[in-house]
């Protein structure tokens, strides 16, 4: 038991190393707030594009939509990184992980966009068109309102577990919160510092689950 | 400009000198989510099946495992495992240590999509069960299971899908699955067309996969 104290809850190194893995935390705040900005609005304007239905756009966003889908983020990650340079395009780990997460995320929520559009019924837009509202208007204060309802549950899913992925900066040495307590961990020799880590990664997590499931009861199935 | 594109990103000389080393690497990334995938499903269905039966304290601390779980980045739990145990005298491999970390973490998931499933049956259905005689355990088996996991496969496949993606993340534990082999042939051979083709073999299998998600989530969405 003591040992597990002294391993996992060292206070005294936790507390050695808690300047580092706040300061690494800053980072992965700033990171999920980038990606999730980034990723949400990146794909709403990929859903409105593909109301202009121009069939070549349309085949180009679907290919982009696939791929990043099916691709595991952490390959995302470290073809940017590792790969990109060979092209002339150095980026910085805090730009890669942004781009690489934005991305993904951008994916994701075209398609969720784009779907919760499609299930708004057709007669909402015709209701809108027979009043007189000029298609922009339909889209926007017609269609667009309801779907982005429909589509709230699974985006919040989604951006939270994409906002997970910023603990994978770690790999291309980007210094957020884990990266910064593995390398504490790795000069004390004591994991101490993972501990606290987690800890910070549950009071940013643990509040956005919990919106999570507040947003699926208020907005889920059947509401 | 478009050779010297080709030269670093299609590089086939490179690819054929380390086409043995992806393909090993496909085998273990392969061999993780056969592993992890089933795994995480039935520990999952377990969780769901404990909360189904509506204990007051057990379901507090179940749902709280499940959104304790779910909250940390799966990274986040393989780094423990893999570099926080060993101090305590277990020493996984990092084959094992992935296994662990990923379904732990998927446990969770599968564990909600589950609890969520069951949770959609109405009362009705529970209660008609009951008054044809039919036991607790009956009712969940015969009558709410079969709804419930029907109501839960767009989620399910959605997550599994998550999941084999996941198993990437060994690389960061030096497992040479497919991501970290790439990873490996790239400083062999000073040429990123290793990386590329790891990236293109993940798409190549997973992307019918992923159509199908995308048709279950969308039908899921219209039935609302």
């Amino acid at each position: 038991m003591d040992r597990i104290a002294d391993n996992y809850f060292n206070l005294q190194v936790m507390a050695e190393a808690f300047p580092a893995v706040l300061r690494g935390f800053g980072i992965t705040v700033l990171v999920t707030l980038l990606v999730i900005i980034s990723g949400l609005s990146a794909g709403l304007g990929l859903a409105l594009l593909r109301t202009l239905r121009i069939r070549a756009v349309d085949l180009l966003i679907v290919i982009y939509v696939d791929a990043f889908r099916t691709l595991p983020q952490l390959v995302v990650i470290i073809v940017i990184y590792f790969g990109l340079p060979y092209a002339g395009l150095a980026l910085s780990p805090f730009v890669t992980m942004v781009l690489a997460l934005g991305m993904i995320l951008s994916a994701f929520a075209a398609e969720i966009f784009w779907s919760a559009m499609l299930t708004v019924p057709r007669g909402q837009s015709d209701a809108a068109r027979a009043l007189g509202l000029r298609p922009r208007h339909v889209l926007a204060l017609v269609v667009l309102p309801q779907a982005i309802r429909l589509a709230l549950p699974m985006l919040t899913n989604r951006a939270i577990a994409i906002g997970k992925g910023t603990a994978l900066g770690t790999a291309v040495s980007l210094p957020e919160t884990l990266g910064q307590a593995q390398s504490v961990m790795a000069i004390v020799a004591n994991p101490s510092p993972l501990t606290l880590a987690a800890l910070f990664y549950l009071a940013l997590f643990i509040p956005l689950v919990a919106l999570s499931r507040m947003v699926e009861r208020r907005f889920g199935p059947g509401h | 400009m478009i050779e010297l594109f080709a030269e670093n990103f299609l590089n086939l000389d490179s690819l054929l000198q380390v086409y043995p080393l992806l393909l090993q690497g496909l085998q273990l990334t392969v061999l993780l989510a056969v592993v992890t995938l089933p795994l995480s499903i039935l520990w999952g269905l377990a969780l769901a099946i404990a909360c189904s039966f509506h204990n007051r304290v057990l379901n507090i601390f179940l749902i709280g495992y499940i959104d304790f779980v779910r909250a940390f980045p799966v990274v986040v739990l393989l780094v423990l495992i893999f570099y926080g145990l060993p101090l305590l005298g277990f020493k996984l491999s990092g084959f094992t240590a992935a296994v662990l970390a990923i379904a732990l973490n998927n446990s969770g998931y599968f564990g909600e999509i589950f609890r969520a499933g069951i949770e959609s049956i109405p009362m009705g259905q529970i209660e008609a069960g009951r008054s044809l005689g039919l036991r607790g355990r009956h009712v969940i088996a015969l009558i709410i299971l079969p709804q419930a996991l029907r109501k839960a496969l767009a989620p399910f496949a959605s997550n599994s899908l998550e999941l084999v993606k996941t198993t990437s993340i060994a690389a960061l534990v030096a497992l040479p699955e497919l991501l970290r082999s790439a990873r490996v042939a790239q400083e062999q051979t000073y040429n990123p067309t290793p990386l590329m083709a790891a990236a293109a073999i993940y798409v190549v299998l997973l992307w019918p996969f992923a159509r199908w998600v995308a048709v279950l989530e969308r039908r899921a969405q219209m039935q609302r």
